[in-house]
């Protein structure tokens, strides 16, 4: 639960849902589709006429930036402002056909760093809007520290990380009423805004920065949007949700989507069914994978004591050996914890370790202050029964360590447990220091 | 306030969570509490009015409540809200308590809390000054004092870690696992804490860091703290300039957790939503190292945690600014427990004489005790010793309504009854039977129908028309016979005994404005006995400083007619004896007094 990055095509379409709300002196022509493939795109075409009729913009809408420096806008085939659709389904089939590389940052135009490799799935088209550059602003808004900060330029489209000083900042309590945001708005429109648009200028910040606080982002950037008089054209943005606001956004938002970063691994059917039971659970049932086939394998309780191993376990053992990082807490109940600990085991033992070392399983938690650890050990215990024979397949050396209610009981029914399947275990309490089985686990 | 809760602290718990309400009420009693902690609960859906729990051995009620106003005007001393509200409503009921105002402190333990919520609800706390703990967390203890919900765990866990009586150590943490987790490792290296705060998970908490650092600063109990911080945020940074500044001087022991972000430049949410490092600065090593910088003690990891704890703990005794603690007595909670099926709160037969609401039976009952049936009423029925005059007003009704001849239904039920040979209690209860909202309902009807109209300032003839529409008669209003010029004289005996006695009779000055107009219509339209007797009950009762909903509630309970019941039974029983007396036989009615209309059924 957090700030989630959403894509460009949903960013556009939740303003353009709300536009006459908070932009009811400009027109916005929402031109814009999503597609994954050139077929796709023509598919879009049969209804959507203006793909056929104007020249097109495409890039990739995966949630990264800096597309244009990675060489991945097409706006032009022989000069600027002539794609055809032809040209834009044929220019996303080749750049989806194989994988692609993706630079996050740039010092000028020189990569910096290690690119991303992966494939382009998702890409949006729009229509090339020829306009002049002093027709371009730039528009951000965000959080820092407890404040929102309001962001314009009459500078739009340029690098922000690299011209701060073109950047108005205007910074707004989050008690500040309505009045008093545009007050503070049309104080501080930028100077160099030209003397036409002032007024539009500041209409629009003033409506974009409602948008933001009412429609709960957490992040919005237009960079560029193009005015002319009062027709507008977002031709970049970004966009963060704030995912807690969303049982109060169903209608605002409409079935949004967080897709995953480009070049992370796609979430896994397993993370995918954890996050399902996560969504539907009073508890919270949290799993990253990290490295699929490493040995040592996590399933601690409490979001705290979760991170106290992971850091143990990089302490002692080397990221490398990581496998997943998660947690269950908050109380899940004993057929909720089965499932968490029938997923990792299933995870955990589809393959050997390579140098054909026993694989580790950490069953840890802090000293519980209301979980019933003898239930939540009874899921595990279940899980334990259906993947016994393959953990001892695979050779998997599980350390327990945990306190709370009920503890000598789990304690005890998991150690009897596995000695009864057969499995290796070595059990521990709170006289324990928490993260010692990792030591252990390490040494042995 | 240097210190979060004392030992008189008291909450109201916002939801009936009664295994976390139960852990408190134990540790209430562990340590020797006078008071329960939880002085009532707000459960807005629920319909019962108390809710039992163990006190120790024993039970205590629980006053529950519909809503927050109402708990909180019941129990002004409660100043700390506990907000166990789901993710959806625990913004609103927030709000709702900044609003009424008087709490000092607000936990709440949802997590995630829409952030343009959460934050909204923080500032408006922090303007009003008021302490909150959370959201996304499970609390806050101080020792041997008070101990939110669940945190600490269980009796035997906090025994262990030595929550049940003040350490020297403050304790703030984000985590509510590894501030448990933290209290038994001081518990093991040190004496315990003396005040703990787990500030919540998620990315906007009302309290911070440095709000609770700096009361610990200044809680002469508290000799050094230990701060448990995460990956993300600058908060840390605000605790490093306090001590630059001078502001905090204690020793402060600190980790932050979260070393392992550093390996995965994007995309995996470790830990809590909070834990996120935008910038290099809110890593956890860049925090870990400017607080070594800055003096405060910083293990070389997690692991190491407990030796650094150890060291400050013996360096502090060394200097004597910690002295020994000499282990308290603490209360052994029975290990089999039973909750009682039946409740009374009005009388008590397990002493040597039995008592009514605490008054043994022989101090109210002869007549040197100067007590009469009026004053049992009000002991048994309203728990309270009410004053002469009003004990004897409910002597006064309970007479005028002891009987009304053979006539009405319920005489004549019981004598029907008795005629055909049943005992004096079957014969009195088919008499009783009969009393609603028909026969000796206009009590209650007068009483409700007259307070709403007197509440709501309508003019006697905005009443007429109100009950107009409603489509009822006005309860209390017109007799068979009587009329102004006639009066009934059991109405000009009880106005009288009020005039005389009653500090003042607000609703029946009332009910004779409404008197006026009605008779002005028809002639015998009077107030009538049942009407004056319901009207002056609500008068009594509001001399007597009962709220209008505690009045309401008599009303609505059925207390009015409940005088007309105890009443009546006299002369029902009389009825009965009359008929055993005369021993008439059987009856059955004259069949030429019934209409006899019986058409064949109809085949359908």
């Amino acid at each position: 639960m957090a700030q989630k990055a959403i894509r460009e095509y949903d960013a556009k379409s939740i303003l353009a849902k709300h536009w006459g709300k908070y932009f009811p002196d400009f027109t916005y022509a929402y031109e814009t589709v999503l597609v994954e493939n050139g077929t796709g795109l023509k598919e879009e075409a049969k209804t959507k006429t203006w793909l056929a009729n104007k020249a097109l913009v495409a890039k990739p809408d995966m949630l990264f930036g800096k597309r244009g420096k990675n060489g991945l806008v097409l706006f032009r085939d022989a000069k600027p402002g002539d794609v055809t659709l032809e040209k834009a389904a044929s220019w996303i089939d080749e750049k989806s056909k194989s994988k692609q590389n993706v630079y996050f940052s740039f010092h000028g135009d020189t990569p910096d760093g290690d690119p991303k490799t992966d494939f382009l799935t998702q890409f949006i088209v729009e229509p090339f809007t020829p306009h002049a550059q002093e027709e371009e602003y730039y528009i951000s808004a965000t959080c820092v520290g407890d404040d929102d900060v309001l962001y314009m330029s009459a500078e739009g489209g340029m690098e922000v990380e690299e011209n701060w000083d073109k950047v108005t900042e205007v910074t707004f309590a989050i008690t500040d009423t309505e009045e008093e945001i545009e007050a503070k708005i049309r104080a501080n429109i930028p100077v160099d805004v030209a003397a036409k648009d002032k007024e539009g200028f500041a209409k629009f910040a003033i409506g974009f920065f409602k948008a933001y606080r009412e429609l709960n982002f957490a992040y919005l950037e237009i960079n560029p949007f193009v005015m002319q008089g009062n027709k507008i054209e977002l031709l970049d943005m970004v966009a963060k949700l704030d995912d807690t606001a969303g049982f109060m956004m169903t209608e605002q938002w409409g079935d949004i989507e967080y897709p995953t970063s480009f070049g992370m691994e796609e979430k896994s059917p397993e993370v995918l069914a954890i996050e399902e039971a996560d969504s539907k659970s009073g508890a919270s049932l949290k799993l990253t994978v990290l490295k699929p086939d490493a040995r040592i394998w996590t399933m601690v309780a409490g979001g705290g004591a979760s991170v106290v191993y992971a850091d143990t376990i990089a302490d002692l053992a080397g990221i490398e050996d990581l496998a997943n990082y998660g947690e269950y807490s908050g109380g899940p109940t004993t057929g909720e914890t089965q499932f968490y600990a029938e997923t990792l085991l299933d995870l955990m033992t589809r393959t050997k370790d390579p140098k054909g070392r026993d694989k580790v399983l950490i069953i840890g938690g802090a000293i519980a202050n209301f979980t019933d650890v003898a239930k939540t050990f009874t899921g595990i215990i279940a899980a334990f029964d259906r993947y016994a024979d393959k953990m001892k397949d695979v050779g998997v050396k599980i350390y327990v360590r945990r306190g709370g209610p009920n503890y000598e009981k789990g304690l005890k029914d998991i150690k009897e447990a596995a000695d009864r399947l057969g499995l290796w275990i070595d059990v521990y309490g709170p006289e324990t220091h928490v993260t010692d089985i990792v030591r252990m686990a390490v040494e042995a | 306030m240097a210190q979060l809760f004392t030992k008189d602290t008291q909450s109201i718990f916002w939801n009936n969570n009664t295994s976390a309400i139960q852990r408190m009420l134990d540790y209430d009693f562990v340590i020797g509490r006078k008071t329960p902690s939880v002085a009532a609960i707000v459960a807005p859906t629920g319909d019962s009015k108390f809710q039992n729990f163990f006190w120790g051995g024993d039970e205590v009620m629980v006053p529950l409540f519909k809503n927050t106003a109402e708990a909180r005007k019941a129990f002004p001393k409660a100043d700390v809200l506990l907000n166990f509200a789901s993710f959806r409503t625990a913004y609103d009921v927030t709000m709702e308590a900044l609003e009424i105002g008087g709490f000092k402190t607000i936990m709440i333990t949802a997590e995630g809390i829409p952030e343009r919520l959460a934050r909204g609800m923080n500032a408006v706390a922090r303007a009003k000054n008021v302490t909150v703990i959370g959201p996304a967390t499970v609390g806050a203890i101080a020792p041997g004092a008070f101990k939110i919900a669940n945190i600490g765990g269980t009796i035997e866990n906090i025994i262990n870690s030595k929550l049940h009586r003040a350490g020297s150590c403050g304790l703030v943490t984000r985590s509510g696992g590894l501030f448990n987790e933290l209290s038994n490792i001081i518990a093991i290296n040190a004496d315990g804490i003396a005040e703990g705060v787990a500030i919540g998970g998620d990315r906007f908490v009302g309290s911070v860091f440095i709000d609770n650092l700096l009361r610990m600063q200044d809680n002469p109990e508290v000799k050094y703290m230990l701060l448990l911080g995460e990956v993300g945020g600058t908060e840390e940074y605000k605790v490093i300039d306090a001590i630059k500044s001078g502001r905090i001087t204690k020793p402060i022991i600190a980790w932050c957790i979260g070393t392992i972000a550093k390996h995965y430049s994007s995309g995996v949410q470790f830990g809590h939503a909070g834990a996120s490092a935008n910038a290099e600065r809110e890593t956890a090593e860049a925090k870990n190292k400017a607080m070594s910088d800055a003096g405060i003690f910083v293990p070389s990891s997690f692991n190491d945690l407990p030796n650094k704890i150890a060291e400050v703990y013996g360096k502090l005794k060394a200097e004597g600014v910690i002295a020994e603690i000499v282990e308290p007595v603490i209360n052994a909670i029975p290990s089999v427990r039973k909750s009682k099926n039946f409740i009374c709160t009005i009388s008590d037969d397990r002493g040597d004489e039995a008592t009514y609401a605490g008054f043994p039976i022989s101090s109210v009952a002869t007549p040197d005790t100067g007590k009469g049936i009026g004053d049992v009423i009000s002991l048994l029925w309203f728990k309270k010793q009410y004053p002469v005059w009003a004990t004897q007003f409910i002597e006064t009704v309970i007479k005028t309504v002891a009987d009304h001849g053979p006539a009405v239904s319920g005489a004549h039920n019981a004598k029907v009854t008795a005629r055909a040979g049943k005992s004096v209690v079957e014969s009195l209860v088919t008499g009783l039977l009969t009393i609603g909202p028909r026969f000796g309902g206009a009590i209650d009807g007068a009483a409700e129908h007259f307070k709403y109209a007197h509440d709501n300032n309508l003019s006697p003839a905005e009443f007429l028309n109100h009950m107009k529409k409603l489509g009822i008669p006005i309860p209390g209003i017109g007799h068979r016979i009587k009329s102004l010029r006639n009066p009934d004289l059991r109405v000009v005996g009880l106005k009288k005994f009020a005039a005389e006695h009653f500090p003042s009779t607000p609703l029946l000055d009332y009910a004779l404005t409404v008197e006026q107009l009605t008779t002005s219509k028809k002639d015998n339209l009077i107030l009538n006995v049942d009407g004056t007797i319901g009207i002056l009950m609500v008068d009594m009762w509001r001399a007597l400083g009962y709220s209008e909903e505690e009045i309401n509630e008599f009303i609505s309970s059925g207390t009015l007619n409940a005088f007309f019941i105890a009443g009546r039974t006299i002369g029902f029983i009389g009825h009965v004896l009359d008929e055993k007396r005369l021993a008439m036989p059987m009856y059955r009615h004259p069949m030429d007094d019934i209409l006899y209309q019986v058409d064949m059924a109809e085949e359908i």
